[in-house]
């Protein structure tokens, strides 16, 4: 009961400015700048943290995607992972792939490797999903931390702070569990180039979800995707009967 | 001299770690990958080790790129003859190549005689970042070592002098030099050889320049600035593989510059167009920026943009000193390559393919001495001046040496139509062989004229469909840098900037920044301005470094994978 999961994603880079395909089917990834997702680089340390504590032997990250996967698994392993998992997913089935089909991805192997705890981040900046944690510990049947700012191991149980919208909320959940990280539980440190150089000596096992049982296709269908609308400026008013007048015209009253 | 920390740490550990390869080469662009698949490929043909180590500030391979560009291929030719079956992004033969003499409403054209520098039969539109890209994954396959997102912030020593190799720099240190709990030191990495491969006004080779007193036999180095879009047009606009070249409107006849337009033939009707203008430019009004938005509204322009949408945007300096300016690119320890000492031919407005031939004879000069089993060199950091030797014996000193008289000939009463003058003349004609050298005009920086005595340029509004705003387009070069660190445009003398450049020139660098990064904003508390430096927009273009008309900005590295993130421009 020594292993902590770590799930990274790979995503395009939060200050690239993002273009819709000229076939609205999705956004040009293609020769774009991709980074690990932010709340993915705070679940990584987090983890790393506790084995620096000597509260866990080992951290394995896992990434779900094409060869590029392999990048953000190397970072994790930089910052300071033992081993990787890259899960491969390509092409139409990656452009498809979501919350539902990768919690099914890491309840298996969360399973296989025998984890006590799975660390993700809250969720991924390019869909905002806030799924993946959740849907993974309903699949396991574990209990989950979510938005954690804090994370304490107390025994086998782990006392989670919570950011809410109310404020802090503190839970504490028996292991093995599932916490997602939120932005104040740490700051990542650095993947430095000896350890980029060390990380390339680690193991990156390969596998595809068929090889742990999960079927991937999707239940959802995306019809079209648009760039949001432009927005047009307002339209300043002197009086209010020009106010009112100008609501009637636009049929709004 | 230039401090290898802008920062003290109190209390901090300060030793790195250190790692040794053969050959590491600062810079991953054309001239550094193909020095190291060079390298590389006559390792395995020799069937010999060789750690070849690249470090690139970018993120990724190619996303610090930019360039037009018209690729002339023989360099790639002699690099992969095989080029096409390994896929080398050339998808787009020239068919069709323009020049125009532009004045405020009509074009005149020019014809494109066989001959003439400019002609550009045989030779390929990419995009360079994609051609790049490209080559770092067949610097890969072969074996080098690249890591992407690590800058080269230092040059190490030997007690002898020679160089040692580089270091990357430290991370984790806090806008006001204070270390936070992620600092790291950066890591050396050692070798017998180092080759500077940092693109145009290297800030490494700038210390290297003064150290090896690499520059006392030449002019000192001229430059443009280029400034780029990438737009998807209306289809019944495009003419893939089509080239327009032109001079003269917006500028005056004595400001040399001049735009591009490239049809690509990608899939997508995409166009890459962009302005370039010299950097010895006098009037300290002139915003390079407003001139490029304000040419996209020539008639001849605009119709090929209406309807189109701007998809990216970019700037670099780039070299137009050509022969006269090239330094000694030999010394102990290392080399230069590339645009770095800068093998541009200006009138062709070509450097890709004579950087990778720079790249690929440094390689070639450095493979026997590296692997032999008595170096026999007299320091410790191997100094290989066959290096310079080979250069001057191939078809880049050929090709400068023919093209030398062209852009000083602009340095005449009659500016731009001088020089067109010169060119068909000398250049059409003769070939270059005229016996004489001009000279250029020397320093870029101590060309502009006090504000007081030019008239400010009344640049027209954005209209927000085909000009745009200088912030918007900045955020499309997906710049960004880590905000809490010391800004990396750094100031010999925070007092100059005021007392000097607002001074008498009027603040020029919040003009010639196409990044936005300068601005002279009021003191809060009583009169005056003071300088900010927006040091996150910055897209290390190194424009500041070369025109500040006090030589006080200093350009050094930000943490590495700081900086644009281009996507093949």
């Amino acid at each position: 009961m020594s292993r902590v999961l770590v799930g990274v994603k790979r995503v395009i880079d939060y200050a690239v400015k993002v273009r819709v395909k000229p076939d609205h089917s999705g956004v040009v990834t293609d020769g774009v700048k991709h980074s690990m997702n932010p709340f993915c680089e705070i679940a990584v340390e987090e983890a790393v943290k506790l084995k620096e504590k000597k509260l866990f032997k080992e951290v394995v990250a896992v990434s779900c995607g094409p060869a590029q996967a392999t990048e953000t698994i190397r970072t994790a392993l930089a910052m300071g992972c033992d081993r990787g998992i890259h899960v491969e997913v390509t092409g139409k089935d990656y452009e498809s792939l979501g919350p539902l089909q990768v919690s099914k991805i890491f309840a298996a192997l969360a399973k296989k490797e025998e984890a006590s705890l799975v660390i993700l981040g809250k969720q991924a900046i390019d869909d905002d999903c806030n799924q993946t944690g959740q849907m993974t510990a309903a699949l396991l049947d574990w209990p989950q931390g979510t938005f954690a700012s804090e994370v304490e191991i107390e025994g086998d149980k782990v006392k989670v702070v919570r950011e809410i919208d109310g404020g802090l909320e503190t839970i504490k959940i028996n292991m093995p569990a599932v916490v997602t990280a939120d932005l104040r539980l740490n700051t990542p440190r650095y993947a430095t180039l000896p350890n980029i150089m060390k990380a390339k000596k680690k193991k990156i096992a390969n596998m595809k979800p068929a090889d742990l049982g999960v079927d991937i296709v999707s239940r959802l269908e995306v019809l079209r995707v648009d760039e949001p609308p432009t927005r047009l400026a307002g339209v300043k008013v002197e009086t209010v009967d020009d106010l009112v007048a100008k609501l009637k015209e636009s049929g709004t009253i | 001299m230039f401090p290898a920390c802008r920062y003290s740490i109190q209390g901090v550990e300060m030793e790195r770690f250190a790692d040794e390869a053969d050959v590491v080469i600062v810079g991953g662009g054309p001239a550094g990958l193909s020095a190291a698949i060079r390298l590389k490929q006559l390792a395995n043909e020799q069937e010999k080790e060789l750690r070849v180590c690249l470090v690139e500030k970018a993120s990724q391979i190619g996303a610090h790129t930019l360039s037009g560009a018209c690729l002339e291929p023989s360099a790639l030719i002699e690099l992969f003859p095989d080029w096409k079956e390994r896929g080398a992004p050339l998808n787009t033969p020239v068919t069709e190549d323009l020049f125009s003499i532009l004045t405020k409403k009509h074009r005149i054209p020019v014809p494109m005689l066989p001959g003439l520098p400019m002609n550009n039969h045989g030779n390929y539109i990419v995009r360079l970042g994609h051609f790049v890209r490209w080559l770092g994954e067949q610097a890969e396959e072969l074996g080098v070592e690249i890591y992407p997102g690590y800058a080269a912030a230092e040059v190490l020593f030997h007690e002898d002098g020679s160089v040692k190799g580089i270091a990357t720099n430290d991370v984790g240190i806090a806008k006001d030099g204070s270390p936070k709990d992620v600092f790291e030191r950066g890591m050396e990495l050692h070798a017998k050889v180092t080759l500077f491969g940092e693109g145009c006004h290297g800030h490494l080779a700038k210390q290297l320049y003064q150290r090896f007193n690499l520059r006392e036999n030449c002019e000192p180095q001229t430059y443009a600035i280029g400034l780029k879009e990438l737009w998807v047009i209306d289809e019944k606009k495009w003419r893939p593989g089509r080239i327009e070249h032109s001079v003269g409107w917006p500028l005056d006849r004595n400001t040399y510059g001049g735009s591009f337009l490239y049809h690509l033939n990608e899939g997508e009707p995409l166009v890459a167009l962009g302005f370039v203008i010299g950097l010895d430019y006098t009037n300290p009004y002139l915003s390079p920026f407003r001139e490029f938005q304000r040419w996209k509204h020539h008639p001849f322009i605009a119709k090929t943009l209406e309807g189109g949408d701007r998809i990216a945007y970019g700037a670099r300096a780039l070299n137009e000193g050509g022969y006269q300016s090239l330094p000694k690119v030999t010394f102990p320890g290392g080399m230069l390559i590339g645009c770095s000492p800068g093998f541009m031919n200006v009138p062709k407005i070509k450097g890709t393919h004579t950087a990778m031939k720079s790249g690929m004879l440094a390689a070639e000069a450095i493979f026997p001495k590296v692997t032999a089993e008595d170096p026999a060199s007299e320091t410790t950091g191997f100094h290989i001046p066959e290096y310079e030797e080979n250069l001057k014996k191939s078809w880049i000193w050929k090709e400068l040496y023919s093209v030398r008289n062209i852009r000083p000939s602009f340095h005449n009463y009659f500016g731009l139509y001088g020089g067109m003058l010169y060119t068909g003349v000398f250049y059409w004609i003769f070939r270059g062989k005229e016996p004489w050298t001009l000279k250029h005009a020397g320093l870029d920086s101590a060309q502009l004229k006090p504000a007081k005595e030019c008239l400010p340029i009344e640049y027209p509004k954005p209209d927000g469909k085909l000009s745009f705003d200088l912030l918007s387009s900045v955020a499309l070069s997906g710049t960004n840098h880590e905000g809490d660190q010391p800004p990396h445009l750094t100031l010999k003398d925070d007092s100059v900037p005021v007392a000097r450049n607002l001074a008498i020139y009027d603040g020029p660098e919040q003009r010639f920044c196409p990044a936005g990064v300068y601005e002279y904003v009021p003191l809060e508390t009583g009169e005056g301005m003071r300088l900010q430096i927006n040091a996150q927009n910055c897209v290390h273009c190194k424009t500041c470094d070369i025109k500040d008309p006090s030589q006080n900005i200093n350009w050094v590295v930000p943490e590495g994978s700081g900086g644009p993130a281009y996507n093949g421009m």
